[in-house]
C-alpha cells in the first residue's frame, strides 16, 4: 500500500495582501458578470479577461522571471486560482496553458520552446488545448492511434484527437501520440508542440447536451511539425504525460465547478426564514468543500516540493467530482425552483446549467472509474 | 512534530499494539476494566498530554496530543484516554488540582446542561448528563456549568456522583450522570472569559474525530489485506474490479477523514476553532458510515461473526459519529454560520478555513 498521508498544507502568512487584490479586481471586473455566466466557471472563455490577468501577473505565476514568470510560491498561485474560480471569473482561456502545458515545456520542453512560448502564455496571450483524447482512446489513453512519422525537415503527423476543449480558439496543442513501436503499449509514445494554424489541421465542433459548442474534434492529415516541436525525449510520452495529469487532477477546479450554484443557495436561503433541513444541507457542502480544499493545498504543497502526488491529486479529484454533482442533486431537492437556461431568474438558470454539466465532471480529466482504478493501484490490488 | 512527541507517539502506538489484544477488548465489553494498561499509560503521563509542563503535564501541543488520540482509536483502546486528557486541560485552565486516575467530562451531549448557583453553604450544581464516557469508572468528574456568562469548572470525586448505567454499540461505558452536589471553593473556579460549555463539546469533538480517523485507517488497511487474501473463483477477491472500486470509495473517504481529523486538531488551539472542529467531526463522522458499509461487505460473512476483530472498530465507528454532536448538530452550526454569511459572505467564510 502506498503513502496516501495529505501533509498539512504550506502556510503562507502573507497572502491575506494578495488575496485581497484579486477580490477587488475581480470586484470591479465582474462588476456587471451575471451568475447565469458566472456558473460557467473554468468553462468560461474570454480572451479579453485572460489578458488582464496576465497583465497584473497572475498567469505563469510560479515560473521563473526569465521565462516571463513571476516566482511566487504554488501556495500564492493557489490563492489566485480559487479565488477566480469562487466568483465564477471567465478563465478558460488561459487556463490549460497555467495549469498544464506550460508546466510541461518548463520542465521537459527545449530551451528555444520555453523562451518562444512561456512568455506568452504568462501574458494571457497564447491559449493552449489538450491532444490527448482520440475516437477509440478515451479512458484507455495507450491506445491513441495518431502517429508522428519522422520525414525530411521533421515530422508528419496523422489522426484524429476528440473531446478537445476550446482547440477553435486555441494557439497550440500539446500532441500526444505514436512515434514508434514497441512491446510496450506506454512505450513508443511522444509529445508534440503543435501550431494550430498549420496546413492540413481541421478542427470540427461538437455541441454538447445542451447544445453548447465548447469541444472538438482536430483532424491531422499530413501535417509537417519540424523537428524542433518534439517536446523532451522520443518515446518518453507516456511517462510525461502522467506527470501532466497531477497537474490536471488536484487544483481548486475539482471542486469548485458549481460554487456559483452554491453561492446562489445561500442566496436564496438567507433571504427568508430557512429550515434546519435546508441549513443543515447548505453546511453539509461547505463542510465538504472545507475539507476539499484542505487536502486540495497539501497536494499544492507537495507538487511545490517536487514531489509525485499522483494518487492524492486522483482522491482530491474523485471527491471533488461527487460534490460539484451533488450541489445541483441537493438544490433540486430543497428548491422548488425549475431549472431553466434561459430564465431570467439567477437560481433557474444557474441550476439549469449545473445541471446539464455535472456529467462532465466525472469525465474530463479521466472519468471516475479510472480514477478509482489509479487508488487501487494505489492500495497495492492491481 | 518534534522529536519529544515523536517518541510519545511511538511508544505509545506500541504499548497499544502490544497490550490491546481481541482478548483484551472482548474482557473490556464483559466490563473487566484493563488496570495494567490503564497504569502503563499513566506511567507515560498521557493523561497529562493536553496540560502544559509549567502546570505539571507532558507539553505536548494540541496536534500531538489529537494523534495519541488517533493511534488510540486505530487499535480500538478501550480506556478513557481522550476524556482524562480533556479533564486534565480543563482543571489546568480553571487551576484546579489535577486528577490522578482515569476522569472524565460532563455534559458530552450538545443539549445538556448543570445548573450552578452559589449559595451560603457553598456551590449547588445539580443536573443530569447523558452519556457520559466512563461516568462509573472515572474517578474524577470534571463538569462545566455557566452561570450568567460565566463557565466554571467543577472538579466532583465518584462519590458526589450518581450514575445510571448505559453503553454505545461497543459496550463502552456511556453513562448518565446525575449530580445534586454542595461542594467546597476549593471545587470550583473559573475559566477565562468567553470560554463556555460549548467549547468542551467542541473540543471533545475534535478528540472523537482523531479517533475516527485512527479506526478509518486501520479498517482500510485491514480491508485491503484481507481482499488481497481472500480467495474466491480462483483468484484474491481484490483483484477484481467491483471491489477495487468500492475499496477506491473507501480509500478516498478515509483520506477526508484524515484530512477532516487534522483540521479539527488545528481547531483546538485556535480561538473560534469550534467552526472547523464541526466541519471535521461531520466529515469524519460521514465517512465513518461508508467507510464500516464497504468494510463489511469486503469482508463477508467471516467480517460479520464477533470472532473477528472488525466489529471492536466499526462498532466503534458507529458510536463516535454520534458522541459529542453528530452530523446534524455540526452541519447545522456550519450552515447558520453559511446563511449568515450570506451570498457574498460565503466564500470568504470558506476561504479562512
Amino acid at each position: 500500500m502506498q503513502d496516501f498521508s495529505f501533509p498539512a498544507p504550506p502556510t503562507a502568512p502573507d497572502t491575506a495582501e494578495l488575496r485581497a487584490e484579486v477580490r477587488d479586481f475581480l470586484a470591479t471586473e465582474l462588476a456587471d458578470y451575471p451568475a447565469a455566466k458566472r456558473i460557467r466557471s473554468w468553462s468560461g472563455f474570454d480572451a479579453d479577461f485572460s489578458r488582464k490577468l496576465g497583465q497584473r501577473g497572475w498567469i505563469g505565476m510560479t515560473w521563473p522571471k526569465e521565462y516571463g514568470g513571476h516566482e511566487r510560491s504554488a501556495i500564492e498561485r493557489y490563492v489566485v486560482l480559487e479565488e477566480l474560480l469562487a466568483a465564477g471569473a471567465p478563465v478558460a482561456a488561459h487556463w490549460i496553458a497555467d495549469r498544464q502545458s506550460g508546466p510541461l515545456l518548463l520542465k521537459v520542453g527545449t530551451e528555444e520552446q520555453k523562451r518562444s512560448i512561456l512568455p506568452r502564455i504568462a501574458a494571457g496571450e497564447y491559449f493552449f488545448c489538450i491532444g490527448m483524447s482520440e475516437p477509440d482512446s478515451g479512458s484507455d489513453l495507450a491506445a491513441v492511434r495518431t502517429r508522428a512519422v519522422p520525414v525530411e525537415g521533421g515530422w508528419q503527423v496523422n489522426g484524429t484527437k476528440l473531446w478537445t476543449t476550446y482547440a477553435h480558439h486555441a494557439h497550440a496543442m500539446i500532441l500526444y501520440c505514436r512515434t514508434g513501436s514497441a512491446d510496450d503499449r506506454h512505450g513508443g509514445t511522444s509529445q508534440f508542440l503543435v501550431d494550430l494554424t498549420l496546413p492540413g489541421i481541421t478542427i470540427r465542433p461538437i455541441a454538447d447536451l445542451s447544445g453548447a459548442r465548447h469541444f472538438n474534434e482536430v483532424v491531422f492529415e499530413d501535417v509537417i511539425l519540424p523537428h524542433s516541436a518534439l517536446i523532451g525525449p522520443e518515446g518518453n510520452g507516456w511517462a510525461q504525460v502522467m506527470s501532466e495529469l497531477a497537474y490536471e487532477r488536484s487544483g481548486p477546479e475539482r471542486f469548485l465547478s458549481t460554487f456559483v450554484l452554491l453561492v446562489e443557495l445561500v442566496r436564496a436561503i438567507s433571504g427568508q426564514s430557512s429550515s434546519d433541513r435546508e441549513v443543515e444541507a447548505l453546511g453539509r457542502l461547505g463542510g465538504h468543500l472545507v475539507v476539499l480544499r484542505r487536502l486540495s493545498r497539501s497536494v499544492a504543497g507537495m507538487l511545490q516540493n517536487g514531489s509525485n502526488p499522483a494518487l492524492q491529486a486522483a482522491v482530491v479529484k474523485d471527491l471533488g467530482a461527487i460534490v460539484e454533482q451533488e450541489i445541483p442533486e441537493i438544490v433540486q431537492q430543497l428548491l422548488a425552483t425549475e431549472p431553466d437556461l434561459r430564465s431570467s431568474d439567477s437560481l433557474s438558470a444557474v441550476l439549469g446549467y449545473a445541471i446539464l454539466n455535472a456529467p462532465a465532471f466525472s469525465l474530463r480529466g479521466g472519468t471516475r472509474e479510472i480514477l478509482r482504478g489509479i487508488i487501487a493501484r494505489g492500495l497495492g490490488l492491481r | 512534530m518534534n522529536e519529544t512527541s515523536q517518541i510519545v507517539k511511538d511508544t505509545a502506538s506500541r504499548l497499544f499494539a502490544d497490550r490491546i489484544s481481541p482478548k483484551l477488548l472482548l474482557e473490556a465489553e464483559a466490563g473487566i476494566w484493563p488496570a495494567e494498561e490503564w497504569a502503563l499509560i499513566e506511567e507515560m503521563g498521557l493523561p497529562f498530554a493536553m496540560v502544559g509542563e509549567d502546570d505539571g503535564g507532558v507539553g505536548l501541543d494540541d496536534v500531538d496530543a489529537a494523534t495519541l488520540v488517533r493511534v488510540a482509536g486505530a487499535e480500538a483502546v478501550p480506556l478513557p484516554l481522550a476524556e482524562t486528557m480533556l479533564a486534565n486541560r480543563f482543571l489546568a485552565a480553571a487551576g484546579l488540582a489535577l486528577a490522578s486516575g482515569p476522569a472524565t467530562v460532563a455534559p458530552v451531549c450538545p443539549e445538556d446542561r448543570f445548573s450552578l448557583e452559589r449559595g451560603s453553604d457553598g456551590w449547588r450544581l445539580s443536573g443530569t448528563a447523558h452519556r457520559i464516557p466512563w461516568g462509573r469508572t472515572a474517578q474524577t468528574i470534571v463538569v462545566l456549568a455557566e452561570m450568567g456568562p460565566q463557565c466554571f469548572v467543577v472538579r466532583l470525586g465518584n462519590e458526589q456522583i450518581r450514575v445510571e448505567p448505559a453503553q454505545n454499540l461497543a459496550i463502552e461505558p456511556r453513562d448518565s450522570v446525575i449530580v445534586e452536589a454542595v461542594l467546597p471553593d476549593e471545587a470550583v473556579a473559573p475559566l477565562p472569559i468567553g470560554w463556555g460549555v460549548d467549547d468542551l463539546i467542541a473540543m471533545g469533538a475534535a478528540l472523537r474525530t482523531a479517533a475516527i480517523a485512527g479506526a478509518i485507517g486501520r479498517v482500510l488497511e485491514m480491508t485491503v489485506g484481507y481482499a488481497n487474501d481472500r480467495v474466491q473463483f480462483g483468484r484474491a477477491i481484490g483483484k477484481f474490479q467491483a471491489v477495487q472500486q468500492s475499496l477506491a470509495v473507501m480509500a478516498g473517504h478515509a483520506a477526508a477523514a484524515s484530512g477532516a481529523a487534522d483540521l479539527a486538531a488545528e481547531g483546538l488551539s485556535q480561538r473560534a476553532g469550534s467552526m472547523a472542529i464541526g466541519i471535521g467531526k461531520a466529515r469524519a463522522g460521514e465517512a465513518a458510515g461508508v467507510v464500516s458499509t464497504i468494510a463489511h461487505q469486503v469482508h463477508g460473512a467471516i467480517g460479520f461473526t464477533h470472532e473477528h476483530s472488525l466489529h471492536f472498530l466499526t462498532k466503534r465507528l458507529w458510536s463516535w459519529r454520534s458522541e459529542f454532536g453528530n452530523e446534524s448538530h455540526w452541519n447545522r452550526q456550519f450552515g447558520e454560520q453559511m446563511a449568515k454569511a450570506g451570498a457574498d459572505g460565503v466564500w470568504p467564510l470558506i476561504a479562512a478555513l
